[in-house]
């Protein structure tokens, strides 16, 4: 494979895995913020705070080596993102560290406040959909580049309706994901009276990821045509998204194979983003850097690969020794141990 | 030129703020492991009540670092967008290698500290410290030798067009200022680890703690960091000659050695006129540059007239040296004092005159590690990249790079005072021996 093909794949994969653990995340902020609003946070808080609090600081991990990995492999992106994207991703930034040392505060500290349940809550939101315009501004037409200057259109981008699509389906999205996962736990911890709770916010957050996605391809076929008509030739792809969705919504309904429904869940997104990802190449920032432009030098590139697979060695039996203390032991999950 | 600016400050503050956490979230790890350890072999469960005791603290601490660092690495692409396409090419390595330590240290710290009961033996428990230890000092290991390469740039070639060429990832990680760089680096985070936890136990006794455990922690601390000290100083002597060798404008601003000469004198505080350079009420001894820079009296050390005036660093770095080095050598005395007091049998180490010194450590010691770091980054200028690339062409050409910053200011100063508070809740109205014995009673 080449170079470009491996480092995008691997860079793509791990935005995947972030998009997962922190949609988990996020959502879990807002049903906590939720169930408090509504009295019900006796419910499901519990189960909440027993599968985020050893995991916290790995969904970090997983954007900073995004971001990482992305200057290493395709440098230039450094440049016109970095350029561009100062205000919008300073802010991104502030909130995503309000975010992650007001919980630590909170969980490690102690101390109950429902003034960082606000603001867990809250940012839960706000930050994926400041992440998500990132994915917006790589189709093009808001970051211009003037003779030397790059210019970022943020006027445009606030306009644009795709851009808002987007929004919205990132929105969903982490419910829905959120809840899916929410009521494989606390079913698995036999906590049934959460697990009933979460199961209606998944159920209800499905039809809105549904519409969402459609507006979203509705938005592309506008901003970006090339790039809907290639995903429209890969349109299998993204039937056979439609179809774990399918699969997903009728295990949580029926209230079986929670665990499978959990994973058809991951494979509606997988099939979903990696179709959006492979139809979108090969443009990194259309219409300025592509895979090859932005490639780095490829000595460089093949030590990163090098590192990734060492890297991989070392992490793969540590992530499998977490999800097996933590995740699969449902001794911890009922909080016997 | 104004975004320059505001990037510079942004970054200096977000470093300055950023390294303090950095450097607890290296040094503390090896000492919650110690104190587990020797709990496990001694049986005694004050050892085992410390370890749990700084870990709660320490994932306080933790949560600020972590954050902070990622406000970090994502400046860095938003402040210094040029720099970072060309370190991207160059010295991405030891970046996305230091991922996989974050990777490592917050999975393990996880486990760490969610299964202090969960294993018979009590060993296994005190292992997965080991890779928390690993993680976080490789980190720092890994981003210190980015430093270095902005310092002693290595690995590559330039072209006739300014393109990078002939790139060797592992030559540009181990670069010239690499071994005494990490080296410095890494001791003076333990060292100053060792010292905030010996600075809160000194002080709990001054208050008038009498509890045996206050006592033990101090002891530990304090013969650890005495020998952090030792290291840490014989570390900077390594840098300084480094200095000598590869960045003679640095050492050379730092002690306002003007004339290249053999047999140099050193230059002790004193002040300068910033008009005609003149030193005034210094302390000068004679040959002794000579013998820091290159082991020999009558070696020559290179001044600052064999440098072109616009690329002098500032000579303001000059004073943050020499507090620097003279807070170096007071946390050796204070850690020898103790010692001695403590082997000397009619001495006593306890002493609250000993007990301030002590206390009073703690803090200087994250001065001199802040003045380090200015003196090295400041000494460093005008470039970002020795001899490559200047500050002000690597700056971002983006607006509203003010706003931004004290936007940033803002948050600092909110992290810092919430870390604080929640950090007095957390031990406020449980002192140690409260808990040891709620702890004690469970057992029999
Ligand atoms: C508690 C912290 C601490 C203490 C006590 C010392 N240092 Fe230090 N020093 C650092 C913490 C530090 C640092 C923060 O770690 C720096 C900043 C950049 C670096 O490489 O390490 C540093 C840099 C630094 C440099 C510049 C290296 C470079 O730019 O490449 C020199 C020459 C020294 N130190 C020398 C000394 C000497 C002679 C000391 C004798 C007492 C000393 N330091 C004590
Ligand atoms: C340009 C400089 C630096 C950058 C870009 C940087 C980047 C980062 C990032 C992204 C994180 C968060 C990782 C996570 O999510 O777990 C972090 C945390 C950390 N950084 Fe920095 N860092 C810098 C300087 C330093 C220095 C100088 C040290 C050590 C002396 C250091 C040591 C650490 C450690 C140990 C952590 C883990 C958090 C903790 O345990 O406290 N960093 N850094
Ligand atoms: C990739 C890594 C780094 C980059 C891009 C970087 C960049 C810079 C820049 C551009 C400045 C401004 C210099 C000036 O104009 O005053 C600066 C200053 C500074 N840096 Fe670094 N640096 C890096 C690594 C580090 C590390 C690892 C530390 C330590 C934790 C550090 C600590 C500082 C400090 C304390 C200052 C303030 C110096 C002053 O006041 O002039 N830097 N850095």
């Amino acid at each position: 494979m080449p170079l470009e093909w491996i480092g995008i794949s691997v860079l793509w994969t791990f935005l995947y895995g972030y998009i997962i653990v922190a949609s988990i995340d996020f959502g879990a902020g807002f049903f906590s913020y939720y169930s408090y609003l509504t009295k019900k946070e006796h419910v499901v808080n519990k189960i909440i705070d027993r599968y985020l609090s050893p995991v916290w600081e790995v969904t970090n991990v997983f954007l900073i080596f995004f971001i990482v990995g992305i200057v290493g492999f395709f440098p230039d992106t450094a440049y016109y993102y970095g350029t561009a994207l100062l205000i919008p991703g300073g802010i991104a930034l502030i909130l995503l560290t309000i975010r992650g040392s007001f919980y630590a505060f909170a969980n490690y500290g102690g101390r109950d406040s429902k003034f960082f349940l606000f603001l867990y809550g809250m940012t839960g939101l706000f930050i994926p959909a400041a992440l998500s315009t990132g994915l917006t501004i790589s189709e093009g037409g808001f970051i211009v580049k003037n003779g030397e200057k790059i210019e970022f259109l943020g006027g445009a981008l606030f306009r644009s309706p795709y851009s808002w699509t987007v929004v919205f389906l990132a929105i969903v999205s982490i419910l829905y994901i959120s809840a899916s996962f929410l009521t494989y736990y606390a079913n698995k911890a036999g906590d049934v009276p959460a697990s009933e709770q979460l199961r209606k916010y998944s159920l209800f957050w499905s039809g809105p990821t549904i519409l969402a996605s459609v507006l979203v391809f509705w938005g592309l076929s506008h901003h970006n045509p090339i790039h809907f008509e290639k995903a429209w030739n890969i349109s299998w792809v993204f039937i056979c998204s439609f179809l774990c969705f399918l699969a997903a919504v009728y295990l949580i309904w029926k209230r079986k194979f929670l665990g499978f429904s959990f994973i058809a869940v991951m494979m509606q997104f997988a099939f979903a983003f990696f179709g959006y990802g492979y139809s979108h190449l090969p443009y990194l920032l259309y219409p300025y850097i592509t895979l090859q432009s932005g490639l780095t030098n490829s000595t460089m590139g093949w030590a990163l690969v090098l590192a990734f697979i060492a890297g991989l060695v070392l992490l793969i039996p540590s992530l499998v020794l977490l999800m097996w203390l933590f995740l699969f032991n449902a001794k911890y999950i009922r909080n016997e141990k | 030129m104004d975004s320059v600016f505001w990037s510079r400050m942004l970054t200096e503050e977000t470093l300055a703020f950023h390294i303090i956490w950095a450097a607890i979230g290296v040094g503390v790890p090896i000492f919650i492991s110690l104190a587990e350890f020797i709990g496990i072999q001694k049986k005694d469960v004050h050892y085992t009540m410390m370890a749990k005791r700084w870990t709660r603290g320490f994932v306080i601490t933790v949560a600020v670092g972590v954050v902070t660092g990622t406000c970090i690495g994502v400046l860095l692409s938003l402040l210094w967008p040029t720099f970072m396409q060309l370190v991207g090419n160059v010295i991405s390595l030891p970046l996305f290698l230091e991922t996989f330590a974050f990777f490592f240290e917050a999975i393990f710290l996880g486990i760490y500290l969610y299964t202090w009961d969960r294993f018979k033996n009590p060993y296994w428990h005190w292992l997965t410290s080991i890779p928390v230890i690993i993680g976080s000092t490789l980190s720092a290991v890994f981003i210190t030798t980015v430093n270095s390469f902005m310092n002693t740039p290595a690995g590559f070639k330039l072209d006739a067009a300014g393109k990078v060429i002939d790139i060797d990832p592992i030559g540009a990680m181990l670069n010239p200022a690499t071994p005494s760089k990490v080296g410095h680096v890494v001791s003076s985070s333990y060292l100053i680890s060792g010292l905030l936890l010996a600075g809160l136990a000194a002080f709990f006794i001054l208050r008038g703690r009498q509890h045996i455990y206050y006592k033990k922690a101090l002891k530990l601390t304090m013969v650890t960091t005495f020998i952090l000290s030792i290291t840490t100083i014989l570390m900077g002597d390594i840098s300084a000659k480094f200095l000598a060798e590869h960045q003679p404008a640095k050492l050379a601003a730092a002690e306002w050695h003007f004339e290249t000469k053999e047999g140099a004198p050193l230059v002790l505080f004193g002040s300068l006129d910033p008009k005609t350079n003149e030193v005034k009420y210094a302390i000068e001894i004679p040959k002794a540059l000579s013998i820091l820079a290159t082991n020999n009296p009558n070696g020559t050390v290179i001044g600052l007239d064999s440098i072109p005036k616009n690329l002098w660093p500032p000579l303001y770095i000059h004073y943050l040296f020499d507090t620097k080095v003279s807070i170096g050598f007071y946390l050796l005395f204070i850690t020898a004092v103790f010692l001695i007091l403590w082997m000397w049998k009619k001495g006593n180490p306890f002493h609250p005159i000993v007990l301030c010194g002590v206390v009073i450590a703690a803090p200087l010691s994250f001065i001199a590690m802040e003045l380090g770091w200015v003196f090295a980054e400041a000494g460093r200028l005008p470039w970002i990249i020795t001899g490559i690339m200047k500050v002000g062409e690597a700056a971002t050409t983006a607006a509203n790079v003010k706003l931004m910053y004290f936007l940033f200011s803002g948050l600092y100063l909110l992290l810092a005072i919430v870390a604080c508070i929640v950090l007095y809740r957390l031990f406020k109205g449980k002192p140690a021996e409260a808990e040891l014995k709620a702890f004690e009673g469970g057992i029999s």
